[in-house]
């Protein structure tokens, strides 16, 4: 019988560290080579991690939301054959524990209900003189052996249950008002009660990547937003009809194309927009290729999957290409590649994108388009009010690289460009 | 060599060790137990049990002894006389019956026994020397209960006349004089049984007092009873050494010149210290807290997956605490959620009168910054005690002067070592005085006084 150390491997370009998802498997369970042992995090991509061999787990070397470097030991095997572990180094690491003690069992302690005052209207005189002083603050709660193991077993701390036995002492009924104090208080109350529970949720996986990348985001880059209206009724007729036109092969056309498109033609006459800015370098990497984010919900959070090129892209091979990536996302299969690489970033909330946003940009980008919903509005055209198709567009830059004219010249350009849509096809 | 794995090995099978073992064979815990003697440790070979048997056997003894000369109750008979080896069979058969009780119930909860000395090789691996040959064993969970041993004086090293308590246990005859030295509850327990015996006996403390862990008022009753038994103890008084004849103690009295107190028998009693060596301690390097392994209220050692338990982790050093530490030991490995969380250790001294203490003493108490009340009802009023011809003593029970919770309770009279179990579940169930007043003892009993004393404490005592 050996051991075999499982390190985490190298789970993709440039990547030190990766967060432990999930454990797939559990000390003591026997796995075959190739079962998968555990999702482990990098960026936005989740990786399974499958067995080299086959063994029995005999050692977890992490918690789920543990950050853990590339080439750490994750995992332990007892293999069959001799392991990839020298016996001294193995004692040898078994001495280097003792100064560690073990984390301290987690659970979620409920803070303390409000003491409930039972008024008991045949209740005897004896009865009432039983409810004790207060304890002092620091003193021992004093409770019998059986409620001391069920507090124990409940994961309750005493301390925190109010006793209304004999000198103060926690009885049964004390903990049972503790533990199912809401349903006390409705009884007694009848009305509406306050919700004093307070529920940890861990932040792990995509939220913490999410919440990190947003704090970056917000933190370094001083953002400037342009909310403009855009009349989208010529736009809006053009698709209509391309989209009955289309061919069986073809993928039907959504704003987010044309918005593409367009995009590609203003940063062409406006480079500095479609970049990324290293600001510890100091430099502003200007794009040839349009590599556009499209942000993207997906049941875990927000992920942005790149169309890349897209100035190579006709406005049916953008469609394509978002109906494909927006696919990958939601079913969790897109690459490191599909997921990473963008110069330029559009959201979009479609119907829920309300009148105007504040977009935050996608580090280290400098620049993204946000959508809002479109709406048939009222609007003056010098003789009469009309309905137009109207939507907003709210854009946010780096104003430490980008000046307020620029991205009002920027906003200007994409406002002709979507109010007169053949000029995003016309070349030159 | 088959190397042993297990989820559970247990090093010591004392009271501690087999309990922790035995528990966990319950749970479904897949357990190794080693001992290199006798299941039972120091408690069932050479402790609680067979000092218990000699005082029972001394008690008997001293009974006769009494009725043979003028007494009260009319009764006559010759002077008793006493084969002592006979005893020692006697008290060894019940060793022997406690022994393979305890391997019988190791046995029936699915626990294997390996025989043999125990030795760390890394915190997890231990190997025995057992009758076959070297064993391995690999655990998951280890828990180190290998107890305490008598503590030997340099100057007075075991061996020919001067002894341990071990061997106080399984003398042959009755030593015609015996100085012990160390009056803690060991020495004066066995001094008494000696005493009782015929042995001519002499106590020698280095200390102001004797037992030193207990309050004078609980003390005085003894004092009384040893001078009535005519052993002589001498207090702040050192020994040095053996007498250059080899045949008596001398000892230092604060004169010029020591003393000789002749001897046929020394029995140190000095006190007992962990055993912390000869089983590779060194080897896993554990945090200690002086001379004992440091643990938590969980029981655990500075090493993840393990344990200490018993006297190899402090004072007190009693088998009954050993038992609880190695049962909640056994219930934290199988997944329960457990903690030391126990009001009190109840502590007898089978002294003639006996002492128990549970919980805080008076002086304690007012030390920790209780504001307290307290008093004793004796066992003079008590009609039990009286018709039993032993009407020393007392019982007493201290409580927070503001909402009369039970913060102790103590007693010294002949045979209130059963009325420990009381006292101890009054305070673990957070019991106040009102609550023991109330609870109806039997009468006659000497339990009475229990209920007498919270009676006289709120200021009521009914038979005083």
């Amino acid at each position: 019988m050996g051991e075999f150390v499982i390190k985490l491997p190298d789970v993709g370009e440039g990547v030190a560290e990766a967060e432990i998802v999930e454990w797939e498997v559990a000390i003591g369970d026997v796995v075959q080579e190739d079962s998968v042992l555990a999702a482990v995090m990098t960026d936005k991509v989740t990786v399974e991690i499958p067995s080299p061999v086959g063994g029995r787990i005999i050692w977890l070397g992490a918690e789920p939301g543990d950050v853990m470097s590339v080439g750490s030991p994750i995992i332990k095997l007892e293999i069959d054959g001799e392991g990839n572990v020298a016996e001294s180094s193995n004692i040898k690491s078994e001495k280097e524990v003792p100064t560690q003690t073990p984390p301290p069992s987690k659970f979620v302690v409920e803070p303390p209900k409000a003491k409930v005052f039972i008024e008991k209207p045949v209740a005897s005189p004896a009865r009432q003189a039983t409810v004790g002083p207060v304890r002092a603050e620091g003193a021992k709660p004093i409770a019998s052996p059986a409620v001391r193991k069920r507090a124990l077993d409940a994961g309750v701390d005493l301390r925190q249950v109010s006793g209304t036995g004999p000198a103060g002492r926690i009885t049964h009924e004390d903990l049972d008002v503790y533990f199912d104090g809401s349903a006390v208080k409705v009884r007694l109350g009848g009305g509406l009660v306050a919700n004093t529970s307070v529920s940890d949720v861990k932040i792990v996986g995509l939220r913490r990547k999410i919440a990190e990348k947003m704090s970056i985001s917000k933190s370094r880059i001083p953002h400037i937003t342009i909310v403009e209206e855009i009349d989208m009724t010529s736009l809006e007729e053009l698709r209509g009809t391309l989209n009955k036109s289309k061919s069986e092969d073809q993928s039907k056309l959504t704003l987010l194309p044309f918005l593409m498109r367009a995009l590609v033609k203003a940063v062409g006459e406006q480079p500095n927009l479609n970049a990324i800015f290293d600001d510890e370098a100091g430099v502003v990497h200007q794009y040839g290729g349009v590599h556009i984010g499209m942000a993207a919900q997906t049941p875990n959070g927000l992920v942005v999957p790149v169309i890349k090129h897209a100035e190579a892209l006709d406005v049916w091979g953008c469609a394509a290409e978002v109906t494909r990536l927006a696919a990958a996302a939601k079913a969790g299969t897109a690459t490191r590649e599909e997921l990473s690489g963008s110069t330029i970033t559009i959201t979009s909330l479609g119907p829920l994108g309300a009148i105007a946003t504040t977009p935050v940009i996608n580090h280290p980008e400098v620049a993204i388009l946000g959508v809002n919903k479109m709406a048939i509005r009222p609007m003056w055209d010098g003789t009469d009010f009309v309905p137009r198709k109207m939507m907003n567009i709210s854009s946010s830059f780096d104003h430490r690289v980008i000046d307020g004219w620029d991205a009002a010249v920027f906003v200007q350009r994409i406002k002709s460009l979507l109010e007169t849509p053949a000029m995003i096809f016309m070349e030159g | 060599m088959k190397e042993i794995k297990t989820k559970l090995l247990v090093i010591g099978a004392g009271p501690g060790g087999y309990i922790c073992a035995i528990r966990a064979g319950q749970l479904g815990i897949d357990t190794v137990i080693i001992e290199a003697g006798k299941p039972g440790g120091t408690c069932l070979n050479v402790g609680c049990i067979p000092s218990k048997a000699l005082i029972h056997a001394a008690e008997e003894f001293d009974k006769v002894a009494h009725l043979s000369g003028k007494n009260v109750l009319g009764i006559s008979t010759s002077k008793p006389t006493i084969d002592l080896s006979k005893t020692m069979e006697w008290k060894d058969g019940i060793v022997g019956r406690l022994n393979s009780g305890v391997a019988g119930l190791l046995k029936k909860h699915g626990v294997k026994t390996v025989e043999g000395w125990a030795k760390f090789r890394d915190g997890k691996t231990v190997e025995v020397d057992t009758p076959t040959g070297p064993q391995i064993i690999r655990a998951e969970h280890v828990v180190i209960a290998t107890g305490s041993a008598p503590i030997e004086l340099p100057f007075l090293p075991f061996g020919g006349k001067v002894i341990s308590s071990t061997q106080a246990l399984a003398l042959q005859e009755v030593p015609e004089k015996l100085v012990v030295v160390g009056g803690g509850y060991i020495g004066l327990e066995l001094g008494m049984a000696y005493a009782k015996l015929g042995s001519d006996v002499t106590v020698v403390e280095a200390a102001k007092s004797i037992l030193p862990q207990y309050d004078k008022d609980l003390i005085r009753p003894i004092m009384k009873r040893l001078d009535a038994l005519g052993i002589k103890v001498l207090t702040n008084v050192k020994a040095k050494g053996l007498s250059t004849k080899g045949n008596s103690l001398l000892v230092e009295n604060g004169g010029n010149s020591d003393q000789k107190i002749p001897a046929e028998k020394i029995l140190v009693t000095v006190g007992r210290k962990p055993v912390t060596q000869g089983w590779g301690l060194e080897e896993i390097d554990l945090r200690m807290d002086g001379p004992f392994i440091h643990i938590n209220d969980k029981c655990q050692t500075s090493m993840r997956g393990t344990y200490a338990i018993g006297d190899v982790t402090g004072e007190p050093m009693l088998a009954h605490r050993a038992m609880a530490q190695g049962e909640m030991v056994a219930e934290i490995i199988a997944g329960e959620k457990r903690t030391w969380d126990k009001v009190c250790i109840p502590a007898v001294c089978f002294t003639d009168p006996e002492i128990v203490t549970a919980g805080l003493s008076p002086k304690e108490a007012k030390d920790m910054g209780h504001d307290i009340k307290t008093d004793s009802f004796p066992f003079q009023a008590n009609g039990r005690a009286m018709s039993a011809e032993r009407e020393e003593g007392f019982v007493r029970i201290v409580a927070r002067a503001d909402n009369h919770l039970v913060l102790g309770i103590q007693a010294v009279g002949v045979g209130v070592s059963e009325l420990s179990a009381g006292f101890a579940l009054a305070l673990e169930m957070g019991a106040r005085l009102e609550d023991i007043a109330a609870t109806i003892h039997a009468h006659p009993t000497q339990s009475e006084a229990l209920q007498e004393a919270a009676l006289k404490t709120l200021g009521h005592a009914l038979h005083i």
